[in-house]
């Protein structure tokens, strides 16, 4: 489904390069939910941003269902069925949420059908289809349509980077209930970044990204325990509330 | 209503796009309405409670709406489709107190020669005591002539107390140069709101002067200008909102900048009042990357990203 080869990620600071991605190899198939991991500055935002070609990475290689992607653009990427949920969503004057919803789903979408893709991610639909996505909604307001845009994808790949980060407790409890409802109704892929042991608990693998390498990788159900033993050098959040 | 071909004057392919693009016109419109073709008024057409009238020392028409009329729309749409035509006109409109009605303005220019075509209009509007008008203008043009096409619509607004008159003024596409005036004064009570879209390209000029003055108690205003300048074009903003009483004023602007274009805002807010409220806002930039970037990860190209974020804007 998904396969870095030897990824890496260099950039130029103060006049020494500093490898933010190292050698990253990492197989990921079909239909799996796959969390990844790991402390603050370890690299994951950089590696998921990467799989959406919005980072190009400075060697490795990258393929996507057979297919070598290491050098197509964003666009291409999306329309070869990549999608993906901004940590911080992007505001825009003007776009309404039901253009963004029908942009994201690639056609023209009846309020009726925005309206079910909103209340999948718990708004209230009919407040929400004809406001702009601008600064007047609130921070877990834009991140439910963020989801929400995901949804109406329907793509095959969807990267998620930390879809807990500004939100309340009440829309992360929802925002649970939506990654079971995708694991249980579709077949696609699922990558989040995350630090919440909630969302950890529901992972069908989990990658834990740390000094820009991946110190470890298995079943869900082996490497949690090890994260959340007490003796463990990097802290998951518990509840909906980040403590890292 | 009757299809436009139906009844004398029948219009030109010109001119019914003309109609079709300033003042949404397939057919005739019910109701009252005055249009003007090439200098001259073409067809027009007066109700029990709207009264259309020629002026008779200076080209234009008087609207009289009866007190209390609710519901009516009167469409007065100017199209210039001749090269060469150059036009001033006068048009008042007298809204009588507790009237309800949407006013569509509108002036389409198809210039394909190469004199230069101007329709410079100045539109009055006294609104009544207590009456509510949506006024709708839409600025457009076409034609592939060297001539130039230049608009420049004056508007001014005299609202009496507890009176409301809502704006949308729309310049898309074709306008080589415009400067566009609104100048209101707000008695007590009344409500103000204009909402301007621009956009302006090639070597295109677009001034915009806003200029209100609220005299009375519980008076507000808010205008707002978003704006996109591409290619070589140059955008300039004045507003100067005036509180003379306990009032509230917002005025907006918002810009977005393209290729090699300019926008300036030059914003003013003049309280002389202890109980005035007035607040300016104004940002000018480009697209935003981030924008740009998300429309992609949707599948867009940049090109139809752009564009799909400049439509939403000046939607």
């Amino acid at each position: 489904m998904l396969e870095l080869k030897d990824f890496c990620f260099t950039v130029e600071q103060d006049g020494q390069s500093k490898k933010i991605l190292q050698n990253i190899d990492l197989k990921i198939p079909q239909g799996r939910f796959v969390v990844i991991t790991g402390p603050n500055g370890g690299g994951k935002t950089t590696l998921a941003k990467s799989i959406m070609g919005i980072v190009q990475p400075t060697g490795g290689t990258i393929h996507y269902r057979g297919q070598d992607i290491t050098e197509l653009g964003i666009t291409e990427r999306a329309k070869l069925g990549i999608s993906f949920a901004f940590q911080q969503p992007v505001r825009f004057k003007g776009l309404t949420v039901a253009d963004l919803i029908s942009l994201a789903a690639g056609k023209k979408l009846s309020t009726v059908q925005v309206c079910e893709y909103l209340s999948e991610v718990g708004l209230c639909a009919r407040d929400y289809v004809d406001r702009e996505v601008d600064a007047k909604l609130s921070g877990g307001e834009l991140k439910r349509i963020e989801i929400a845009g995901i949804l109406a994808r329907g793509t095959e790949l969807a990267i998620f980077d930390e879809p807990e980060a500004g939100i309340d407790l009440w829309s992360f409890n929802n925002l649970i209930e939506v990654f079971d409802g995708m694991r249980r109704r579709t077949d696609a892929t699922i990558i989040v970044i995350s630090h919440q042991e909630r969302i950890l608990a529901i992972a069908d693998e989990i990658v834990v990204i740390s000094g820009g390498q991946v110190v470890q990788q298995g079943p869900g159900a082996e490497v949690l325990p090890a994260l959340l033993h007490a003796d463990y050098k990097y802290t998951v959040c518990k509840g909906g509330m980040r403590n890292d | 209503m009757t299809d436009l071909t139906d009844k004398k004057p029948v219009f030109d392919k010109i001119t019914k796009d003309l109609l079709a693009e300033v003042a949404e016109l397939h057919q005739r419109p019910t109701g009252a309405y005055n249009i003007r073709l090439n200098g001259e008024s073409a067809d027009r057409n007066s109700t029990a409670n709207v009264q259309i009238v020629s002026k008779e020392d200076v080209s234009g028409i008087d609207v009289i709406i009866a007190p209390g009329t609710v519901g009516e729309s009167i469409h007065i749409p100017v199209v210039l489709s001749e090269s060469g035509i150059n036009e001033v006109v006068y048009n008042d409109f007298h809204i009588g107190e507790g009237a309800d009605v949407l006013i569509v303005a509108g002036c389409g220019i198809h210039n394909g020669g190469a004199a230069d075509s101007q329709h410079d209009g100045m539109h009055r509007f006294f609104v009544g005591k207590g009456a509510r008008v949506r006024y709708v203008e839409k600025h457009y043009g076409a034609g592939d002539g060297s001539g130039k096409r230049l608009m420049n619509p004056h508007t001014v607004a005299e609202l009496a107390e507890d009176s409301s008159m809502e704006m949308e003024t729309v310049q898309i596409r074709g306008v080589d140069s415009t400067i566009r005036r609104t100048d209101a004064v707000l008695q007590a009570g009344s409500t103000l709101i204009v909402r301007e879209k621009i956009m302006t390209h090639g070597q295109q000029l677009g001034e915009t002067h806003f200029n209100v003055e609220m005299v009375g108690d519980g008076a507000s205003c808010s205008v707002s200008s978003r704006s996109v300048a591409q290619d070589d074009s140059v955008q300039v903003f004045y507003s100067n909102i005036v509180g003379n009483a306990a009032c509230s004023g917002h005025s907006e602007c918002d810009g977005i900048i393209m290729d090699r274009a300019k926008i300036s805002a030059i914003p003013e807010i003049v309280a002389n009042h202890i109980d005035a409220s007035l607040i300016h806002e104004a940002a000018i930039g480009k697209i935003a990357g981030e924008q740009i970037l998300k429309l992609q990860t949707l599948g867009l190209t940049e090109q139809e990203a752009e564009a799909q974020i400049i439509s939403g804007f000046l939607k």
